[in-house]
């Protein structure tokens, strides 16, 4: 807790130090071939870069703090509106596939540990390692290819048809149930399926895993036989007792799972097209964005570093014995 | 340790899933080793023939052909090298740095191993494709960048765990035995806890080394890898992706290598944790 600002800081100093190891340099490359050296000079002190470098990290510093990430030398806009533009498509994405890779990954887990070495348990394992050795990239481009473009059952890529719902939060599912759009909220819908399965196969694969691991602890500690002796029914003792003690271990995997899922978003974007954060990275890559690429390592470095923050409260909460 | 590590293969050679790990193992650093001898046309890996662009699978080409007519089963055979060389000097190099900076945070009690694992710490506190993105795309594409990339972003992952390793160790009785004999610190630490915590070491390098092959891929999927005509696997996924549906044989053969090799990883290091870290053990009987 005590230590989140000066992670930040040090993330801070990172990507600055990371930005000003440029072999080649960045505003001559930006100026073009035929600028002369006075004009490269004017640019070098419009963007700060003229001043000694300890100046340009404490400048970074209060700009950062102050909500200002440079201007990007491609979109000539500033990258801190570029981001948060683009912040709900991959929350929106990241919160399917979030909710995706529970619901179906707890139940799984519980199965496969309740009927262990049964048929389903050794399916499911092979699942959960395919999941964990699958290239994210790969399998998105596999999904495109049967569901929307053999089957054409789903959009090949894209958010939306069309120009979406009327803008409230920017979550396009929402925002079409808040106006009531409901063709905007099919479109939007039918467009989430496959980046969402996407990024959801890996993150389920790791909730099976530990939640089938917390099962098979707790099935076996005193107070399940104590339950089972008192003749209390066994699928109330599994999805009510053993579940909420086993989805301990899970819940201290959320911020991995998010790791997964950030890590994720940048190629299955790349990939579905989806105009997120991960997007924004590629497309700041094709285009040698230097400012642009910093500022998305500092937004999702800070918005994993909260998560993580989130998760300890929470582990707390639910397991008291972690408090000392 | 002669008799510990027959213990070790008689082990893992009695539990099916680490036997088909190692075997994905064995069959990558053949054919890495033999790819110029396996390779129908080893010459493709450099050489274009536009006029054979996009031919589907068949006995001549039994993956097909690639956009500039290179035969996609001899340049998949090289970009096993690549493969293995990235992955193993990143997880090299980050198991050299990472080892004695935890060993050494872990042994003493002071502000250096504060402030070392508060470093760590920041670089565990960003997913390592993101650093890794941000340093690759600065430095140029290319394998060596590669390289520094994933090694830079993931030294902290042994550092971490050597540390926690180390620090339980100190508190054991054979440590606290070789200090009052008045052994050094560094005898200490390279001779009676390094070898204790080794098999932690082994496990966590097993499975890092699929990570690492995924993260490497990306980067080469994001046209941050080696630059073309580079016959590496996540670059030539991404050179496919406009000859889809039509050229569906383009992209499979280096999705299935990649998902072959990251498996083989990840089963043997599975079975290896099993035998060598037993508190972690997944629970198979229950």
């Amino acid at each position: 807790m005590l230590w989140f600002v000066p992670t930040l800081i040090g993330l801070m100093i990172i990507t600055f130090t990371i930005s000003h190891i440029i072999p080649a340099d960045p505003v001559a490359f930006f100026a073009g071939e035929n600028a002369t050296a006075e004009q490269i000079e004017a640019l070098r002190a419009r963007y700060g870069f003229d001043k000694p470098l300890h100046i340009q990290l404490v400048n970074y510093l209060i700009g950062v703090t102050q909500g200002d990430l440079g201007i990007s030398i491609y979109t000539q806009r500033p990258i801190s509106e570029d981001l948060l533009a683009r912040l709900p498509a991959t929350m929106e994405l990241t919160f399917m596939a979030v909710f995706f890779s529970t619901i179906v990954g707890v139940p799984l887990g519980v199965f496969a540990a309740v009927y262990r070495n049964s048929f389903l348990d050794h399916f499911l394992r092979v699942l959960t390692v395919s999941g964990l050795a699958i290239a994210s990239f790969w399998l998105a481009i596999l999904f495109q290819l049967l569901f929307a473009m053999e089957l054409q059952i789903t959009p090949l890529q894209g958010r939306i048809d069309g120009w979406g719902p009327e803008k409230i939060t920017g979550f396009f599912v929402l925002d079409s149930l808040l106006v009531a759009d409901w063709e905007s909220l099919q479109s939007a819908f039918s467009h989430l399926i496959l980046p969402t399965l996407t990024l959801a196969f890996p993150a389920m694969a790791t909730i099976v895993r530990f939640t089938r691991a917390g099962v098979l602890d707790a099935i076996n500690s005193n107070y399940v036989l104590y339950e089972q002796a008192m003749g209390l029914p066994s699928n109330l003792i599994i999805w009510k007792y053993v579940l909420r003690n086993a989805l301990i271990g899970t819940v201290t995997q959320i911020g991995l799972i998010f790791g997964i899922l950030i890590a994720g978003a940048v190629v299955v974007e790349a990939v579905f097209d989806w105009p997120g954060l991960g997007l924004y990275a590629v497309e700041a890559i094709m285009n040698s964005d230097y400012s642009a690429i910093m500022g998305f390592t500092l937004v999702t470095g800070a918005f994993f570093i909260i998560v993580n923050l989130i998760v300890d409260i929470l582990h707390g909460i639910i397991d008291p014995r972690t408090q000392d | 340790m002669l008799e510990s590590t027959k213990f070790i293969i008689s082990k893992l050679s009695r539990d099916r899933t680490s036997l088909v790990g190692a075997f994905l193992l064995i069959a990558l650093v053949l054919i890495a080793i033999f790819a110029p001898v396996l390779a129908p046309y080893p010459e493709d890996v450099t050489e274009f023939h536009p006029p054979e662009r996009l031919f589907g699978p068949s006995m001549l080409h039994f993956f097909g052909t690639d956009r500039m007519g290179s035969d996609i089963f001899s340049r998949m055979l090289f970009g096993a090298r690549i493969t293995i060389a990235i992955a193993v000097i990143a997880v090299g190099v980050s198991v050299l740095v990472g080892v004695p900076i935890g060993l050494i945070a872990g042994y003493n009690r002071n502000w250096i191993s504060d402030g070392l694992m508060r470093i760590s710490d920041i670089f565990l506190a960003v997913p390592q494709i993101i650093l890794a993105i941000a340093i690759a795309q600065t430095l140029g594409p290319s394998i060596e960048n590669v390289i520094l990339a994933l090694s830079a972003t993931y030294w902290p992952f042994w550092a971490r765990l050597v540390y926690a390793e180390t620090r339980s160790a100190l508190t054991e009785t054979y440590v606290e035995a070789s200090i009052a004999l008045g052994a050094s610190p560094f005898r200490v630490m390279v001779f009676h806890v390094l070898p204790n915590i080794s098999s932690s070491i082994i496990v966590r390098t097993t499975i890092g080394m699929g990570g690492t092959i995924l993260t490497a891929a990306a980067l080469g999927f994001l046209g941050l890898g080696p630059p073309a005509p580079s016959p590496e696997w996540g670059r030539t996924i991404a050179e496919s992706r406009e000859f889809l549906p039509e050229a569906w044989w383009y992209a499979t053969a280096p999705g299935v290598a990649i998902f072959l090799v990251v498996m083989g990883f990840n089963l043997f290091g599975d079975g290896l944790r099993d035998i060598l870290d037993p508190r972690t053990r997944r629970s198979n009987d229950g």
